[in-house]
């Protein structure tokens, strides 16, 4: 252990859902997109899932609010180092959108992609099983622009990262093939709890 | 496996990845630290030596973490102020920030021969290999990764266009003041030396500038707080510059 002279940091507080190495931001919501942040309305928000599937399918803003609504609160977790605590998301599983196209056996993986272009790689099973949303709304209210409103990906248990804003898609494949940051040197899955940030660790 | 990665049919563009190193980026070395300057009353610069340091691209950012004593460790993610050089150093500007226990520490109880840790070059997109003109725009300490380009570009005799539009809320306030040459332009948003608006960055600022078009066109890099990130952006953008010529890093 590289002890730093005269460093003692911050006052210990034990808070079992702060995974290691990082700390609780409090009412903060740090906005970190690398591109600008797109003009997209509504109404001009389309979310399609294909490649690995029995019948590829786009929803309309209206056709996706149609579907069952699905809540996500808890925690998220940016490699940054800033948690958030007791967020509430609303919006729809993507269970739900997987049930209407039928992902093949063949599909292990999937890359979601945002209406930006940016990218990012999930095994599917960090997308299934009640784990993930397309979210819609936060605090009960429509999600901001500059957090990936109108519609973003929601994988809470992964690095936030990996939920894309202003999410357009999913293409589901049956390998791995690294996002933007991916590509950039970060890890490819991104577990907080066992602190993978970088490809590596 | 498929060699080529997906790109998705988008409306809007993200610029692409630059060609960067990854080799050793993930091990953390040990950084000593070798000099103190002040900039600004709230900002300074360290000094520090990484011998086995594998080297950056401007714009590039590090993860520095400090350790308790009873193996309590913070770690934050701080752009590189430094142009690559073999010199075996590296040096970091950071603000200090209230209640900050990182930026607390280094403000407060650094001095030359503590030793932190450090791991890095990360990030292939916001970063400028000199290779293309370069329209910098940063606010307060978002001119950090902006030097490490403005440096590079002096260090290298670099013949490609460079411009930096840079905004502080007062003359004292402007970091690296005393370097800056004819490629810059200051904007002051509180108060300003005699003969010089005060106000936030306008179209009027960018104009000028995207005006002179170099062949190629210019990369954008934006770097500031959130709210100055979508501001300058969106003049940008306004003013015809390209979504996918765009690069933006935002502080948390």
């Amino acid at each position: 252990m590289n002890v730093t002279r005269g460093f003692t940091g911050r006052p210990r507080v034990h808070r079992p859902g702060l995974p290691p190495g990082q700390y609780d931001a409090g009412d903060d919501w740090p906005v970190l997109s690398a591109e600008v942040t797109p003009d997209l309305a509504p109404a001009d928000w389309t979310f399609r899932v294909d490649g690995l599937v029995e019948e590829p399918r786009t929803w309309s803003w209206e056709q996706a609010h149609a579907l069952p609504g699905s809540v996500y609160e808890g925690d998220i977790h940016c490699v940054t180092s800033w948690s958030k605590f007791g967020v509430r998301f609303g919006g729809v599983s993507v269970d739900t959108f997987l049930a209407a196209v039928r992902p093949l056996p063949t599909a292990t993986h999937a890359v979601a992609y945002s209406h930006t272009g940016y990218t990012t790689n999930l095994p599917l099973t960090d997308l299934t099983g009640g784990k993930a949303w397309i979210a819609f709304s936060y605090d009960g209210r429509p999600l901001a622009p500059e957090h990936g409103g109108p519609a973003r990906l929601l994988v809470p248990h992964l690095y936030f990262w990996k939920s894309a804003k202003w999410v357009a898609g999913l293409k589901l494949l049956d390998h791995d093939e690294p996002g933007f940051w991916e590509q950039n040197g970060y890890h490819a899955r991104g577990n907080p709890w066992e602190e993978q940030r970088y490809s590596g660790d | 496996m498929t060699e080529t990665t997906f790109t998705p049919p988008t409306r809007f563009a993200i610029p692409g990845r630059i060609a960067v190193t990854h080799q050793g980026a993930n091990v953390w070395q040990t950084a000593t630290l070798t000099e103190i300057r002040r900039e600004t009353p709230r900002a300074a610069t360290f000094r520090f030596a990484v011998p086995a340091w594998v080297g950056h691209v401007p714009g590039q950012h590090l993860q520095l973490r400090l350790t308790a004593e009873d193996g309590y460790s913070a770690q934050r993610h701080y752009s590189l102020a430094s142009a690559p050089d073999d010199s075996g150093h590296i040096e970091l500007t950071l603000d200090h920030v209230e209640g900050g226990e990182v930026s607390g520490w280094f403000h407060s109880e650094a001095r030359p021969g503590d030793r932190v840790e450090v791991r890095g070059p990360v990030s292939g997109f916001f970063a400028w290999p000199g290779d293309r003109p370069a329209l910098l725009i940063g606010a307060g300490s978002g001119v950090v990764p902006l030097m490490s380009m403005v440096r590079h570009h002096r260090a290298r005799g670099l013949g490609v266009p460079l411009r930096l539009l840079v905004s502080a809320r007062s003359p004292e306030e402007l970091i690296y003041a005393r370097e800056y040459g004819a490629e810059t332009t200051p904007v002051f948003t509180r108060s300003a030396p005699p003969g010089t608006p005060v106000g936030r960055m306008t179209a009027a600022h960018l104009e000028p500038v995207l005006a002179e078009g170099p062949p190629g066109g210019w990369e954008a890099y934006v770097c500031g707080s959130n709210a100055f990130a979508e501001h300058a952006s969106r003049l940008l953008v306004a003013a015809g510059q390209p979504v996918d010529r765009i690069r933006i890093e935002r502080f948390g």
